[in-house]
């Protein structure tokens, strides 16, 4: 293997796992809109996610408690976490019927205030900061001196996450039904779906499991708890994500990987191909996923077919005596 | 009759807020029958309808279903007392084909195979003699096929009370005989079919039994072998409502519109103005009648600019310089420009005409931005308008300043119509410019409307109280899918009359117009 290639690998390889903080954020956000609700609150979902996951970590790190139940514990912790703050944004736009926008923005914004306040007593002491990554959990065949040593437990778990996340959408009756709500909320409620609740659970299980993608990045990924600062520009790119594969959990995978590339784009591709960059192009070469996914609108825009446009309900408010 | 009773509902009354939908309907549908549901529009046929489907929930009254009282509170109720809906507003998911449609919400705690369900629907279609492909797309699908999918919907859920609401409405001619005689080949399945409708011919070529409904009450249930058109017409539009509607005479009555071959189709390639020509005259108010989505709406939108139809002519006999301007493909600035003033009341209040978060003095604006010489608007003369308006007009509101959409639908229907009067206009065109509003309320605009034309102004009025035209107008245009059966005197017409021309049917060939355009009550 030349130098070139190896390189490429190891390229990949650190793509593949920051790709799955936005494999999170998007498989949670495609649940999400189709129920028919844009949630812009995905970035301080996400953030508390990390905090959740972050102060279970802590709290268990300090007892006798064995690592695969630490894991197994602060997972759930971030995924209630998540849940509660989908709750809160259902309860506001399902129930009260508030704007989407105006509340998700609120959400990010109150997420990621809170997790500053949470995790900056945190990461004050430096030594402690690594003790808990999630990075030493893997599986026993990724071990450090495979290739596969930058995947932890939590890499194959969002790719699960997708994939089932694809299935009940595609093959089940459930699926069906959260997707008629979210394209036609009338016609679902005129065929007896109970719209309120499928837009409640897929609100608070999609927040759940974007939450995940939060405790991945700060604990898996990075492995440092100051690396809560990088999740909310992240959230975003979840977001630009789930338009990018068109509301496809399955093709978010391959998605959440060129996202990574691209967004590692800057550092990694000129260090591979051996040519120096100013520092200061890094942020531009950032911008690279926003632009592809720009393109991909304009091109769906373009061909118009029904299949690649959001769900028609997405944003609007039901209610069934409205007239 | 000896056949067991499907449903029955006692003293079924519904309110929206102080406006009453139905009130104590009594209504009795046996196994193995069609029956028609007949009365004019806004006369609370859908109300009812929604009400045994589970749309609405009845305020007083009781619905027995083979004789046992039941309680309907959602179309899940609904179905599980084997009763389906198929809506006049289609409720199909775009996306999704036929069979995803048809399977959507079933409970039958099956494994979700879409190859077997295809085949189901596949084998129901064929039983009742439906055309129609399982894996077809919706948004792909004709007018008639999306119908298709709604009935087998229903089908498929195992539903014996088939409530259609205008089934025929969005139909061509052959595509409803087709229907009928499936109609008929579920009715020998012992199905009971309720069918809303209108139109007189299809209520006597298919149903067993007619019950029409008036203002919200039930007149009364016949035998359709034992009755006539005329007779059901007289129940329909019922004992006449002394109107007393003040109507002067018309003076220096001249040309003031001439509209000649109008054609138009809109975007479902149904046609929705066939060939229409009139001449509205200043100094007198024209009536257009017919069937809600004749192509009402569409006329108003072609002269005042909104909608560009594919042939005709329409010239505007301008009083200051008696030239003749052609209105043909401009857009209402424009037509403002050329002096043409055209005041139009769309029926849609809040969605065309006002808006809604907007208060009184900000929509006067509307009509006005576009004076005034410096970057910052003048607010003064429109909230001397506002202020006449509410006076003059009694527009029960807090203050100008409160935003439309809080006031009741007579004060927003007033402050629109007292905004385009305001405009001085020479044509005045109104479309149900009373829906929705009380007696008092009508008579106010009524009052409006005939002190513009003894101004000189060609008023275009769109109605749907037949007694209202006869009384108020002075011509009668009749309008019957998209085509102009007969411009009447109004001082010799009779309702039977329009009535008849109302629901003509000469050319069977002509598609029939989309009806979506208006919701009914």
């Amino acid at each position: 293997m030349n130098i070139l290639e190896s390189s490429f690998v190891d390229y990949l390889l650190t793509a593949i796992p920051l790709g799955m903080t936005f494999l999170y954020g998007c498989t949670g956000e495609i649940l999400t809109e189709k129920a028919g609700h844009l949630n812009l609150g995905i970035p301080g979902i996400m953030c508390i996610g990390g905090a959740c996951g972050c102060i279970a970590l802590r709290i268990l790190g300090k007892t006798n408690c064995p690592p695969a139940l630490i894991v197994i514990i602060a997972i759930l912790c971030a995924f209630l976490g998540g849940v509660l703050m989908g709750m809160i944004y259902s309860v506001l736009t399902v129930t009260f019927r508030a704007n989407q926008n105006v509340t998700g923005l609120a959400m990010t914004t109150f997420g990621a205030g809170a997790t500053k306040f949470i995790m900056s007593g945190m990461a004050t002491n430096a030594a402690e900061n690594y003790i808990y990554a999630l990075k030493y959990f893997r599986f026993p065949f990724a071990d450090s001196t495979t290739s596969l040593k930058y995947c932890g437990v939590m890499v194959y778990l969002a790719i699960i996450i997708a994939l089932v996340a694809s299935y009940v959408l595609n093959k089940t009756k459930v699926g069906l039904r959260l997707r008629a709500v979210g394209e036609n909320p009338a016609t679902a409620d005129a065929v007896g779906v109970n719209v309120t609740a499928y837009k409640y659970i897929a609100t608070c299980i999609g927040s759940g499991i974007a939450a995940l993608g939060g405790l991945f990045y700060i604990m898996d990924y990075s492995g440092s708890f100051e690396a809560y600062k990088s999740i909310e520009p992240l959230g975003w790119l979840a977001i630009a994500l789930v338009i990018f594969t068109l509301w496809r959990p399955h093709i978010s995978i391959i998605g959440s990987i060129l996202f990574g590339m691209l967004y590692l784009a800057g550092t990694q591709l000129p260090a591979m191909l051996g040519i120096k960059l100013s520092i200061s192009a890094t942020p531009l070469m950032q911008m690279l996923p926003y632009i592809v996914t720009i393109i991909v609108l304009i091109i769906t825009s373009v061909s118009k077919k029904r299949e690649n446009q959001p769900p028609q309900g997405l944003g609007v408010p039901y209610f069934r005596e409205d007239r | 009759m000896n056949r067991p009773i499907a449903l029955e509902l006692k003293n079924i009354s519904k309110y929206f807020g102080s406006v009453i939908a139905n009130k104590d309907v009594n209504l009795t549908v046996y196994r193995g029958e069609i029956l028609a549901i007949l009365g004019e529009n806004g006369c609370g046929k859908t109300t009812l309808m929604n009400m045994i489907a589970g749309i609405y929930y009845p305020d007083h009254g009781t619905i027995l279903i083979d004789g046992k009282e039941v309680v309907i509170r959602s179309p899940k109720d609904a179905f599980e007392h084997k009763i389906g809906m198929i809506h006049q507003h289609f409720k199909l998911v775009d996306l999704f084909t036929a069979a995803e449609n048809i399977v959507l919400g079933v409970d039958d705690n099956k494994k979700y195979n879409i190859n077997e369900i295809n085949e189901t629907v596949a084998k129901m279609a064929q039983k009742y003699g439906f055309n129609i492909d399982p894996k077809k797309k919706i948004y792909d699908m004709s007018v008639s096929e999306k119908q298709t999918v709604e009935i087998l919907k229903v089908l498929y859920r195992g539903a014996d009370i088939l409530i259609l609401d205008e089934p025929s409405a969005v139909l061509t001619p052959q595509e409803t005989d087709k229907l009928f005689e499936v109609l008929r080949r579920m009715r020998e399945d012992g199905k009971s079919i309720l069918i809303i409708t209108h139109k007189l011919h299809e209520v006597l070529s298919i149903s067993d039994r007619v019950a029409v409904l008036r203002k919200g009450e039930h007149v009364a249930t016949v035998e359709t072998a034992t009755t006539t058109a005329s007779e059901l017409t007289e129940m329909m539009v019922g004992k006449k409502v002394e109107l007393n509607i003040n109507r002067p005479e018309p003076k220096n009555v001249c040309d003031r519109l001439t509209v000649k071959g109008l054609n138009m189709t809109n975007s479902d390639g149904v046609k929705v103005l066939d060939n229409v020509s009139f001449t509205a005259r200043a100094g007198e108010i024209l009536g257009v009648a017919g069937i809600a989505g004749s192509g009402q709406r569409e006329l108003l939108e072609t002269i005042a600019g909104l909608a560009h139809p594919a042939t005709g002519e329409i010239i505007y006999h301008n009083p200051q310089t008696n030239a003749d301007d052609n209105l043909m493909d401009k857009n209402p600035i424009e037509i403002r420009e050329l002096g043409v003033r055209l005041s139009f009341v769309p029926e849609d209040r809040l969605g065309m005409g006002l808006v809604g978060n907007m208060d009184i003095v900000d929509n006067m604006m509307l009509r006005s931005y576009r004076r005034g010489h410096s970057v910052f608007v003048d607010r003064k003369k429109p909230k001397d308008l506002a202020h006449k308006i509410v006076d003059e007009l009694e527009v029960v509101t807090p203050s100008t300043k409160t935003p439309v959409r809080r006031l009741s639908g007579g004060n927003v229907q007033k402050v629109l119509v007292g905004r385009e009067i305001a405009a001085s206009p020479t044509v005045l065109m109104a479309a149900y410019p009373v829906r929705g509003l009380d007696i008092n309320s009508s008579y106010t605009i009524y009052g409006l409307l005939t002190k513009q034309k003894e101004q000189g102004v060609s008023v275009i009025f769109v109605g749907e109280d037949l007694d209202v035209l006869i009384e108020l107008c002075d011509r009668i245009l009749v309008i019957c899918a998209g085509r102009v059966t007969g411009i009447i005197d109004a001082k010799n017409a009779t309702k039977e009359q329009i009535g008849l021309l109302m629901t003509e049917t000469k050319s069977a060939n002509t598609p029939k117009e989309e009806n979506n355009n208006e919701n009914e009550q």
